[in-house]
């Protein structure tokens, strides 16, 4: 029951963002959806609320637990509150562009979640994301995930891990092991935990030949920088399926070894993020301190299709609220100058201020019998009058409020 | 074993420590003070950049999942609880091991409609009877689960049991088995990625302490 005084408590994961963080952050929104406009994302503003149907469509289910739900009072059908952009961008480019050449799409908005995915726990992120439609091959999923690692560049993280890997090894393994629905979805669980005593105990009593059996179970193992070596030497004996995810997965790497030197990158190839709707390349970026994932993305070829038109897609998001937690964070908060003008109703003064504005200056009027002097304002400089004109001073002159 | 990143193990102090020390000590770390008589909840290893934290058992996987420890070691029924989310957990370490049962009075009818089901494990159990097809009432309790059904609070328990004789002292009889619960290393996923070759050098060679006592 929800006390008398308490009503000013916000639900459990719904975040707010106050003076100054919020300038900052808005600060940091403009930079960052420049940047895709420099790229040529452009801008989309998909609807807070959809139809359910629409909103769970291609994304295999994963999201439906986690969508708030209403009736429409209009037509009776359900609605949902968006729990990820991703999916509505994909429909924008199916349905509503139709376009034939390559589309390249960014956003920016709250989703709502249930139950909060990770991330300290918020139910409301600030998923920031860019979306490539339209091809299919290394090259896009190489400039998403530069496009993915500028954005975390520009937040201020400087250190960051990739993690790359690919749901068509896993896929075509499954695949060639001929496994069932129930049985794939079992062994998936197990190998997202990397429980490799659960995945060994599976796959004994899939009745499968031990070389089949052993190449699902040394999946879990299958990660860290030079995995792709081992990974040919034993899964040397898989479908083509299988190898044609590696040699992607082997391209792309080089291609960002060769333009990110610096830039570690750790394989995975029992990392399934996001496997009901992914078909490619999945990747990651961490960063040292924080136990989870700053951003994701992945290649996802078959949303469109449900919606009347399958294309080649590649994409990341982040949540906005923890890139800035993450980067520059209460660094890249800082005061904004401020002059303080008196409560005088001149033409002069008035004039002055709009010029001073209007070259970006931030001017506040102070209000008769207000309380709190030009300092308690967070005024460092008031306007003056001398003369005729209205000079800029340090508000120290003013008095008396340094306490 | 060198190690390229610093690391910290999350153990839950009682059994899971002391048969877990043998295994770390194959690995070549050993605590520097003694748990039981430190009142230290961080301990300093023979490694500068290998440190242990002292927590309850229930909130190893929790301190694990969000990175506050990069590794730990857990029971299986501990981890079923969390849910295991964020979490690998790759290494059967063999230690601690009991078993989850279901248990009550000699001859209990198990098949009766709304069973109430007295246990500290509330998912686990939950999900056995649903999987069974079962609709049952949990009750949550915190310890000394074997009172419940003798008061009339519960039909059945659902617990761990090792040799079963505080069970028997009160009356009552493993029914069902659940499941074999032994103690799991387990490790935060940002830190297998990022601390990728200090993380796997460790599960290696706790997997061979492991390998070399069975």
């Amino acid at each position: 029951m929800i006390m008398d005084n308490q009503h000013w408590l916000l639900p459990e994961g719904i975040n707010e963002v106050l003076p100054p963080n919020a300038r900052a952050l808005e600060n940091l929104r403009r930079e960052l959806l420049d940047l895709y406009d420099s790229w040529g994302y452009e801008l989309v503003f998909p609807p807070f609320i959809e139809y359910l149907e629409s909103l769970l469509t291609g994304t295999g289910g994963d999201l439906d637990l986690q969508t708030f739900k209403l009736t429409d009072q209009i037509t009776g059908r359900t609605l949902g509150i968006r729990p990820d952009i991703t999916p509505q961008v994909a429909r924008i480019d199916a349905h509503q562009l139709r376009r034939e050449s390559p589309t390249r799409l960014c956003y920016l908005g709250t989703v709502l979640t249930t139950r909060g995915d990770g991330f300290a726990g918020s139910r409301s992120p600030l998923q920031i994301g860019a979306e490539l439609y339209g091809h299919s091959g290394v090259e896009s999923d190489l400039e998403v995930v530069c496009l993915m690692l500028e954005t975390l560049k520009r937040t201020g993280i400087q250190e960051i891990y990739l993690d790359l890997g690919h749901v068509g090894i896993f896929r075509g393994l499954t695949r060639q092991a001929g496994l069932k629905k129930p049985q794939e979805l079992a062994l998936f669980e197990a190998l997202q935990r990397k429980a490799i005593p659960e995945i060994r105990q599976l796959v004994d009593g899939f009745d499968l030949s031990t070389e089949m059996g052993d190449m699902l179970t040394v999946l879990a193992e299958l990660s860290g920088d030079d995995c792709l070596v081992q990974a040919r030497q034993r899964l040397a004996n898989a479908s083509g399926e299988v190898m044609q995810s590696l040699d992607e997965l082997e391209q792309l790497a080089a291609r960002l070894a060769a333009r990110r030197p610096d830039l570690p990158i750790h394989f995975d190839l029992g990392e399934l993020r996001g496997y009901h709707y992914h078909t490619g390349v999945v990747f990651a970026a961490f960063v040292p301190g924080l136990g989870q994932e700053v951003a994701r993305g992945g290649r996802y070829d078959e949303i469109g299709k449900v919606f009347g038109r399958a294309r080649p897609a590649s994409g990341f998001s982040a949540d906005l609220n923890l890139l800035f937690r993450s980067g520059h964070g209460d660094s890249a908060v800082t005061p904004v100058e401020a002059i303080f003008a008196p409560a005088v109703d001149e033409q002069s003064l008035i004039a002055r201020v709009e010029q001073l504005r209007a070259e970006g200056r931030r001017v506040i009027f102070a209000l008769p019998g207000q309380s709190g002097d030009a300092r308690a304002m967070g005024c460092r400089q008031v306007l003056v009058k001398q003369g005729e004109d209205w000079v800029i001073e340090a508000s120290e002159a003013a008095g008396h409020s340094e306490s | 074993m060198k190690f390229d990143s610093p690391i910290t193990i999350a153990l839950s102090k009682g059994r899971i420590f002391k048969d877990t020390l043998p295994l770390l000590a194959h690995a070549g770390i050993e605590p520097v003070d003694d748990p039981e008589t430190s009142r230290k909840l961080i301990l300093d290893s023979n490694h500068p950049e290998v440190k242990f934290v002292l927590i309850r058992a229930t909130d190893v996987p929790t301190y694990v999942q969000w990175g506050a420890a990069d590794i730990g070691v857990a029971g299986k029924d501990v981890l079923m609880e969390h849910g295991g989310e964020g979490l690998y957990e790759p290494l059967d370490l063999q230690i601690a091991r009991c078993r989850m049962m279901v248990a009550g009075f000699d001859g209990a009818d198990l098949t009766s409609n709304r069973l109430r089901i007295a246990t500290k494990y509330v998912n686990s159990a939950r999900s056995y009877f649903a999987a069974k097809g079962q609709q049952v009432e949990v009750i949550k309790l915190y310890g000394s689960m074997e009172l419940a059904p003798l008061v009339g609070l519960s039909d059945l328990i659902v617990d761990l049991v090792e040799s079963g004789n505080t069970l028997k002292a009160n009356g009552l009889v493993p029914l069902e088995h659940m499941a074999d619960i032994s103690s799991r290393l387990i490790i935060n996923k940002a830190s297998w990625k990022m601390k990728h070759g200090t993380v796997t050098a460790l599960l290696n060679a706790l997997r061979e302490a492991v390998q070399q006592k069975a």
